[in-house]
């Protein structure tokens, strides 16, 4: 194994600084509470961590051309899940809604012409994040399209840390394609897709692309990471991205 | 609860309890989860920790533990554990452990709580102990069988007929006509109350009278049945089905302590249960042959069935089924009279085993012996008997009552002996008990009279009930070999656990459940000088000694119960099927009602065996020393 004990997260250790700027620079009310409800410290070991897990269906993968269609969000911590606090939000996209997402996320247009807009709901999706780390699985589609989104409305984005599991199972899988000659004696390559990833660990099968069942999915998929290849006293800032 | 959660949900609502929860109640139960995992290896649960939560199986497996480490269960998918704890100021009392990566949901105690107290299925399925649910859950069951909630009172529809025991045939007869009923009571009236003396029926008059020709002067007394069968005004209309059955009688007087408070006919009870057993029985008198009795034995599993069917209690399907095997034998023994000739000197055929007991099921070998009277003389009189025993038993064989294996059967001439030989049989196991030759001779202390002088059979009856209890030494045998067989431990995905934590594919409900509770319950009942054959008789005189704790025997009656009935259903099941009905379960072939109850019920066999060893066990040791 050739790179794996290389720590998964090389952003600096300046989330807690950077809020306290991003508080101070917030235009907005809601984005200002955000950051004053603080980043916990780089050092806190992940069993104190309050964390959230996110997960937003969108119409496609490019936060320029397509839009939010759902958000899902659970808090939780390395001890328990609370579906209980579990929030899910259908939101009215800007873009048209394609045939293709409509297949996929099983959103229709008539839930999306009740459907309030993104920016109705962003206090009570700003409140449940707040103080609490985001866990997504693929870093690239919630972070940039919520702060696509912020931009758009109200002409300044977000920033906040997230910890990604999908790059924790690609930082335990370096060579997840395998060469020729493996692939001639049958290796396949191994799938980091958030179902794929959960098999490994024994965790059950979801139906998938719900945007809070995903959440619940990527926050358990976390919890099994942790008590498989870290522990409870693993310092945040290793895992944050 | 949101929508998104219905994964949640449905996951809840396919295991029992949930599955019978009320939605708002499952919805909150939903709301307040809180999903853990836990790695294969680490312990959820540790003795003494304080605990708030109930932990229900969403994936993975678990090991639940007892104080001193020894395995209680293993669960898996759909299962929880936790409750003893939270009914224990929440401090853990089974430790557990992951046996495999868990996803597991915990539920909080204040919504445990709150479905306890208001969710009596809940309660039941989640009451630690474990017991009172077996009883709700068998009372339940019962209550859907009209045999075993109504009174045989129910049954009287008319004052009793009587006349007084001197009157004379013909005028008995012209009562039993005016008055059209099918039996007469004949009163002794020498004191100011008149007293119960015998009855006349029309069978009486028909096989006594008419066949006879006898005069109409005759008087009743000569005729009338003497040794009166009666049921009790409390007894419910199953137990005067089994009264019938085995005494093979169609009337019974109903007595209210010395009173009379009305006559029951086979024709009342069958109103009740159309496809009476009762029939079978009566049928079987009818036969001329071994092959026509064969004809009739194929409506043996039909009538079993359909018992099962109609929710009858195993007391009354093993009283039915042994009613019907007696009833068979008598035929045959009658029918190898007619060939062989009248017996040169008395003799009784007696039952051993589950028929004894009133036990039977429809997989069943025979088990008999003769009793004959001491001037037996074997060079005169054996080839007789000999004859006779072949001949019965060959017909039983021919009926399904398959020959026996252990040579337990009349026709091996050890069980042919006069009664004074019987007598030395038993005192001999009584007196030298050796721990081998009980194992095989067990089955001589079920034992029951069935033809000819039952008096022989209760002669020995006697015998052990007085010898038995006195003796420290052959109670402390018996019980070392009731320990023999032990029940599984429980039930885990599709094995069944044992103790040591090993997994096995299938188990025999007989010789894993029912034998070792029969074997447990006959000890005690020896111990107490019993002379019931029947286990739950015996479990009824044994609760009027006081030698086991009264919930005790209430345990052991439910276990008896519930284990019996899925083995019948089983066997049931496979017989509708088509299949050859056995003995050997698969868990997957029981519902989770029946492994959750199961495992409850072999926890009482389990306890029951270790208050044997505890109860009788010094005495092996002093005078094994």
């Amino acid at each position: 194994m050739p790179d794996n004990k290389e720590p998964i997260s090389e952003t600096s250790e300046t989330w807690p600084e950077l809020f306290d700027q991003l508080a101070e620079n917030a235009k907005d009310s809601r984005l200002k509470a955000f950051y004053q409800a603080g980043c916990v410290a780089p050092d806190m070991p992940l069993a104190d961590v309050p964390l959230v897990a996110l997960d937003f269906e969108t119409t496609g993968l490019d936060p320029d051309r397509h839009s939010i269609v759902s958000i899902g969000l659970v808090p939780f911590s390395l001890d328990g899940i609370q579906v209980g606090k579990g929030r899910h939000w259908v939101v009215r996209p800007q873009l048209p809604l394609e045939q293709a997402s409509i297949t996929i996320h099983g959103i229709t247009h008539t839930d999306i012409d009740k459907a309030p807009d993104l920016g109705d709901v962003l206090d009570e999706i700003l409140e449940a994040m707040a103080g609490r780390i985001a866990v997504v699985h693929y870093r690239s589609i919630e972070r940039p399209f919520f702060n696509v989104a912020l931009q758009w409305r109200l002409n300044e984005g977000i920033r906040f840390p997230v910890i990604d599991t999908m790059a924790i199972e690609g930082h335990l899988h370096p060579n997840r394609r395998p060469t020729r000659w493996q692939k001639f004696r049958g290796m396949k390559p191994v799938s980091i897709r958030l179902a794929d990833s959960r098999t490994r660990y024994g965790l059950p099968h979801y139906p998938p692309h719900n945007a809070l069942i995903d959440a619940i999915a990527t926050a358990e998929l976390l919890q099994a990471q942790i008590h498989h290849h870290f522990n409870p006293d693993t310092a945040v800032k290793d895992l944050w991205l | 609860m949101q929508a998104e959660l219905i994964d949640i949900r449905n996951h809840l609502a396919q295991h029992a309890p949930f599955d019978e929860m009320a939605e708002e109640m499952l919805d909150k139960v939903v709301s307040s989860i809180e999903i853990s995992y836990f790695r294969a290896g680490t312990p959820i649960l540790e003795f003494g920790q304080r605990n708030n939560w109930l932990f229900y199986v969403r994936s993975g497996a678990v090991e639940v533990y007892r104080r001193s480490g020894e395995l209680y269960s293993r669960m898996s998918e759909g299962e929880f554990f936790g409750q003893f704890g939270l009914l224990m100021h929440n401090t853990v009392r089974f430790p557990a452990t992951a046996i495999e990566d868990c996803l597991i949901y915990r539920i909080p105690d204040t919504v445990f709580k709150y479905l306890w107290d208001n969710d009596e299925n809940f309660a039941d399925f989640a009451d630690t102990e474990g017991r009172s649910r077996l009883r709700s859950a068998l009372s339940r069951r019962e209550k859907s069988n009209e045999l075993m909630t109504s009174k045989v009172t129910r049954l009287i529809s008319r004052k009793p007929v009587a006349a007084p025991c001197t009157v004379r045939l013909q005028e008995a007869a012209r009562i039993m006509t005016d008055q059209g009923v099918s039996a007469l009571l004949l009163m002794d009236e020498e004191d100011d109350r008149p007293k119960l003396k015998g009855i006349i029926t029309d069978r009486d008059l028909r096989t006594r009278a008419v066949t006879e020709a006898l005069p109409s002067e005759t008087p009743i007394s000569e005729i009338m049945s003497g040794n009166l069968i009666t049921t009790r005004a409390q007894s419910f209309i199953f137990e005067a089905m089994l009264t019938m059955l085995h005494n093979n009688v169609h009337h019974l007087p109903v007595m209210d302590d010395d009173e009379v408070r009305g006559v029951i006919a086979l024709s009342d009870i069958v109103k009740y249960e159309s496809q009476s057993s009762l029939f079978l029985v009566s049928n079987i008198y009818h036969q001329q042959n071994i092959k026509d009795l064969k004809k009739v034995s194929r409506d043996v599993r039909d009538s079993f069935v359909r018992m099962v069917n109609e929710d009858a209690n195993s007391h009354m399907i093993g009283s039915a089924m042994a009613g019907i095997g007696r009833s068979f034998t008598q035929r045959l023994l009658e029918l190898g009279e007619e060939k062989l000739g009248p017996p040169p000197v008395p003799y009784c055929f007696m039952a051993l085993g589950s028929m004894a007991r009133d036990e039977q099921l429809v997989v069943t070998d025979q088990d008999n012996a003769m009793i004959l009277d001491d001037s037996f003389d074997p060079k005169e009189h054996d080839a007789y008997f000999l004859a006779l025993a072949k001949f019965v038993s060959d017909g039983l064989d021919a009926c399904g009552y398959t020959y026996c294996t252990g040579d337990i059967m009349a026709t091996n001439e050890k069980w042919r002996q006069p009664l004074k030989v019987w007598k030395s049989y038993f005192i001999d196991w009584i007196d030298n008990p050796k721990a081998e030759a009980l194992l095989n001779s067990n089955i001589f202390f079920d034992l029951d009279g069935i033809y000819g002088r039952t008096e022989f059979a209760e002669e020995l009856k006697t015998l052990v009930a007085e010898k038995a209890s006195n003796s420290q030494r052959f109670l402390a045998m018996l019980a070392r070999n009731a320990l023999n067989r032990t029940p599984p431990l429980g039930f885990f995905r599709t094995f069944v656990m044992e103790e040591d934590g090993k997994q096995n594919k299938t188990f025999n409900l007989k010789r894993r459940g029912t034998a070792p509770l029969s074997d447990l319950i006959r000890v005690h009942a020896l111990a107490c000088g019993s002379r019931a054959q029947n286990s739950f008789n015996r479990l009824k005189a044994i609760a009027e000694t006081k030698l086991i704790p009264e919930d005790g025997v209430g345990n052991l009656r439910d276990a008896l119960e519930f284990i019996s009935i899925v083995r019948i259903r089983h066997q049931a099941l496979a017989i509708e099927a088509g299949r050859e009905p056995d003995n050997n379960v698969r868990p997957e072939d029981l519902s989770p009602f029946e492994r959750s109850h199961l495992k409850d019920a072999f926890q009482v066999v389990s306890n029951a065996q270790k208050f044997l060893k505890f109860r009788y066990h010094s005495q092996v040791g002093r005078h094994a020393g």
